[in-house]
Parts: C-alpha cells; structure tokens; sequence
C-alpha cells in the first residue's frame, strides 16, 4: 500500500515538471512531423517502387521514427528519475515521508513504480502512435509489435533505473551527465561490437560484448528492432542493427534492473536524510 | 514510564563531530524541551532518535524499539525543522497522503484530516495549495501532519520558526494541549522563553553533549531573587540582610536580594519589622532559564 501511494506521489510530481512536458511536446511533434513525412513518401512510393521495395522503405521509415522515440524515452526516462531522491533530499521533503510507518525500500520501490509506469505510458503512447498512423496510412505493420514496444520500454527503465541509483548519491547534474554518457557509450559500444562481427575483429566483438553486459541498454533496442523487423533489407544502419541479441539477453537485463533497483535500496537505506 | 531513551549516542560527519556522547531519557507524559544554540546538534539529534540519521555509535530505544521501526514509527509524530513539502499539493491533499503513509482507512482520514486543520487553524485553507503559504502557515500544517494519527510521541524541531508572536502563541498552546491529553512531546528549541512556558524538564545540549538536565527548579535551583519594597530601612538593618544573600539591586525604597531558598522569606520579613524598617512588599522570584543558561553556554569548554 505504501509503495502505491509513494509511486502515485511520484508519478504526479513528475508530471508537474516543465520537462515533462517539454518532452511530451517535443514528442507530440514529431510524432506529428513523422506521420506527415510518412505519407508523402508514401504516396510517391506506391507509384514508383515495387512491392517488396515498399514494404522494406516502409519498414525502415517506421524503425528510424521508432528509434527517435527510443531516444526520447530514454531522456525522459533520465531526467525524471534525475533528482527525485537528491532532489527530496536535498529540500527535506523526504522527511516526512521516511518517518512513517514505512521501511525505506518502499519509498525505493514506489518512486521506481511511479517513475517507470510514467516512462511506460510515454512509450507505449508515443510507439503505438506511430505505428498506428503507419499502419492507417499503408497498411503496414511491423511483426510483434507490441514484443518490440515492451523492449523498448525496456531500455527505457534500464536508464531510468541507473539515473534512481546515481541519484541516491549524486547531485542531480553530476548524476545526469553520468548516465548520459553511460548510455553513449552504450550506444558506440553497440556499433563497434556490431562492426566487430561484420569484420570479424576479436577486440571490437569484444568491446560490444562487455559494454552490453554492463549497460544492458541498447541492446533491448536492438532486439526491439530485430522482433519488428528480422530481415531488414536495409542491413547495418544504427536504427536497424541487424544483430539480434537474443532473449538471454533480454533476462540477463530484466535481472540487471532488479539488481539495480537493489543497490539503489542498499544505499538509500544507509544514507542520513 | 520511559518512552525514549538514548545512551552514549555520537555522530561525526567526516570530522565535524555533530554529536558526543548523548546520554538522555524521556518519560511518558512529559515535555522536555531540549535547549541549545543553534548548530549545537539539536536537529541531528532529533534525526537520529526518529531514524532519519544513523549514529555512528551508541543506542536509542524509541517506544521500546530501535529508531525508525516501522512497528512504532506508526505511534509518533516528526515536524522537521524547516518543514517543506511538494507546493503544488492543497492543504487537504498533503495530509491525505501522510495519512495514507500512516495506513488510515478513508473513512478515518475525511474526519481527521478537518478536525486537524480546525485544530492549526487552516481550516479554510483545505483547499489552497502550499505554494500559497505563508511560512507560519506551512509550519502549522506541518504540524498537523505530525497529529496525524494522534501519537503518543511527537518530536518537533523548531516549531516555532517563522512564526509571528501570534502564531507561536497558537504553538505553545498546542503543545499545552498535548500535554493535557498526556502525549510526550520531545521540543527542540533555541528560545528560552519557550522552553521556560511549554516544557516540564529540559535538556540543554551545548557542543552535542548534554551537559545539565532538570525539571527547571532542578535547573535554576531553588535560588530566588526577592524583590524588597521597603521605607526607613536603616544601615544597620540593610547590612543585616547579607545575611541571607547578596544584594543585586538597590533603589530608593527597592532592594532585591539573591537568596538561596524560600525559608530565608519569614526571617527576612521579621529581621526587617523588628529592625523598625515598614515593609511593603516581598515578591519573589525565580531566576530566569535564561541566567542559566547564559552561564553553561559561557562556561569553560
């Protein structure tokens, strides 16, 4: 029961923020800007291109917009979680609330729950609108679609999940900066590692390798891509790396959030308030 | 009964020491108002009796139980010190959901939470977000969110900080309140005057050791100051007195004197009759908390 309300707490503080918003407008418009560019291609395609060529175009049409919304839930998913335990902290609000009856992991827990059911619905929102303008406009729709949108969300939490456990410790700009760059170099790691197998280069397999074992990120994106769209025609490209992780992969991350979310506990449990 | 005690209890930050070897009890019933300047360790403290501070070392035990346990976190109340919390939240809402926190039932927390903000005066504010709040204001409700779930033990930090006289009034006779209906109420405090109307005993804490604690007889002693309205005092008579005490002040017709306890009253009455002096009026006094404590905080570290 606590940890409901905590997250109902959490999730309305959140949506009072400026960023949210931001986002969510920032979101709205390409979301807009994306259907519209969609359908003029669209059109000319039908006209122009063959069958099998229209299905691939629109495919990776849908897949770069998929990724821009991967992008964005992944900066949303940061930010929210930046300084909510810093931030209350920080401003003493937690005070109150760490004082009831209520252990600390609750309060851990509640904020995640609040926070990731946020990013969630941000997600699945913007994703599934996406896919169903696509889908209005040609027809077309990815395989498994909801299997790839749950991938994403995902990596989404994956971040906001590490963003909560810097926060524990670290001011909010120095926690920001950090996981932003953790999921940079998640990103890079992905490519090189990506290359790496294309070429056959040991050390660069390995690099992907390791980097994605420790933040288990982008690879949900690229199993996101790969359950959408196995067989891309369009091979490497970031938005549709062709490799697929595997779902090993995908629990091996589900069990990193929980061993996340964990620390996060640990370490909020022992700190002074 | 003891509801709080702590022995030996000591936090350093890095190599600041917050607080040394804090020994202290606190009976059920009883308001004990814990007396320092500020930075004396007041409010670290308060944290660590109420499980927001971990020591570094030493113990408490909080209704029985280690600081912080849920199983009796339910049975106290906290104002912390310059209590804020999300702004964009009403009056009713915030308690609402510190009433949630407290595992209330719907039912209990509509009725609660009106009589509550009757109780601080908000009660037309349910509806107004804290954001519209004066500082006096978002004490008061912070003070409600400490009566919740009507404690048995409530700490408050500073409660009247921020507040005009008027509210600071309206502060002491909650307190007084509380103390009626036999709650234990642990007040920290840097205002004398508070302390010396609100509280039963008090603690005074200087450099994070508490180095005197009494109820403020015990504290002040039993020393008094007469005040002395009297004509045709002779010289002889008037140097009689030091027997009794010292003299402290001394005006046409006016003398008071220092003395260790009542019973030297009568002797004094009658040495100054029989002396042929015409005694007016005796009125004595205690020695104000705040001689005292002027005295410790002075004494030699």
């Amino acid at each position: 029961m606590s940890i409901l309300t905590v997250a109902q707490l959490t999730f309305l503080e959140a949506r009072r923020r400026k960023l949210f918003w931001i986002i969510l407008v920032v979101g709205l418009l390409s979301l807009l800007l994306f259907a519209l560019g969609f359908y003029f291609i669209d059109r000319e395609l039908r006209t122009s291109a063959e069958a099998a060529i229209q299905t691939a175009v629109r495919s990776t049409m849908l897949l770069v917009g998929l990724y821009g919304v991967n992008t964005l839930g992944v900066t949303l998913g940061v930010l929210i979680s930046v300084d909510t335990i810093s931030g209350e902290i920080a401003s003493g609000t937690i005070q109150t609330i760490a004082t009831k009856p209520l252990r600390r992991w609750e309060i851990v827990v509640g904020k995640w729950v609040g926070l990731a059911t946020m990013l969630a619905v941000f997600v699945l929102g913007m994703a599934g609108g996406m896919m169903l303008f696509v889908w209005a406009i040609s027809g077309y729709l990815p395989s498994r679609p909801l299997e790839g949108m749950g991938m994403m969300v995902l990596e989404g939490w994956v971040f906001l999940s590490l963003s909560l456990l810097g926060g524990t410790y670290l001011p909010p700009l120095g926690n920001g900066v950090v996981v932003l760059m953790l999921y940079g170099l998640d990103f890079v790691a992905g490519w090189i590692g990506q290359i790496g197998e294309r070429l056959s280069n040991t050390t660069a397999e390995t690099i992907g390798l390791v980097v994605r074992f420790l933040v288990p990120g982008e690879a949900m994106w690229q199993r996101a891509a790969h359950v959408m769209e196995p067989s891309s025609l369009f091979g490497l490209t970031p938005f549709t790396i062709g490799d697929d992780p595997g779902v090993g992969m995908v629990v091996y991350a589900l069990f990193y959030l929980a061993a996340v979310l964990g620390a996060t506990v640990y370490l909020f449990g022992r700190r002074d308030l | 009964m003891v509801v709080l005690e702590a022995q030996g209890l000591r936090k350093v930050y890095g190599r600041t020491v917050a607080v040394d070897d804090l020994t202290l009890s606190l009976e059920r019933g009883e308001v004990l108002g814990f007396l320092g300047p500020n930075g004396a360790g007041k409010t670290t403290t308060m944290k660590m009796l109420v499980g927001l501070v971990r020591p570094t070392s030493g113990q408490a035990r909080v209704l029985g139980r280690p600081p912080g346990d849920p199983a009796v976190m339910g049975r106290i109340g906290f104002l912390p010190e310059h209590f804020r919390f999300h702004p964009w939240l009403t009056a009713f809402n915030f308690l609402d959901f510190h009433a949630r926190l407290l595992h209330m039932p719907a039912e209990r927390r509509r009725k609660r939470i009106p009589e509550l903000l009757e109780q601080v005066g908000l009660a037309d504010r349910a509806r107004s977000r804290l954001a519209e709040f004066s500082k006096g204001m978002l004490q008061r409700i912070g003070l409600a969110q400490a009566l919740l779930n009507e404690p048995e033990l409530v700490f408050l930090d500073e409660p009247t900080s921020g507040l005009d006289p008027l509210g600071r009034r309206e502060v002491r006779e909650l307190i007084g309140e509380l103390r009626r209906s036999g709650v234990t109420v642990f007040l920290n405090s840097h205002l004398l005057s508070e302390v010396e109307m609100s509280c039963d005993r008090v603690a005074i804490i200087k450099r994070g050791r508490v180095v005197r604690t009494g109820t403020l007889d015990e504290l002040t002693g039993a020393a008094l100051e007469v005040e002395i309205r009297a004509a045709g005092v002779t010289p002889e008579v008037r140097a009689g007195l030091e027997r009794w005490g010292q003299v402290i002040r001394e005006e046409k017709d006016l003398l008071a004197l220092a003395v260790a306890d009542r019973e030297a009253l009568p002797a004094i009455a009658r040495h100054l009759v029989e002396g042929g002096a015409r005694l007016y009026a005796m009125s004595p006094r205690r020695l104000p908390l705040e001689e005292l404590f002027v005295r410790i905080m002075k004494e030699s570290e």
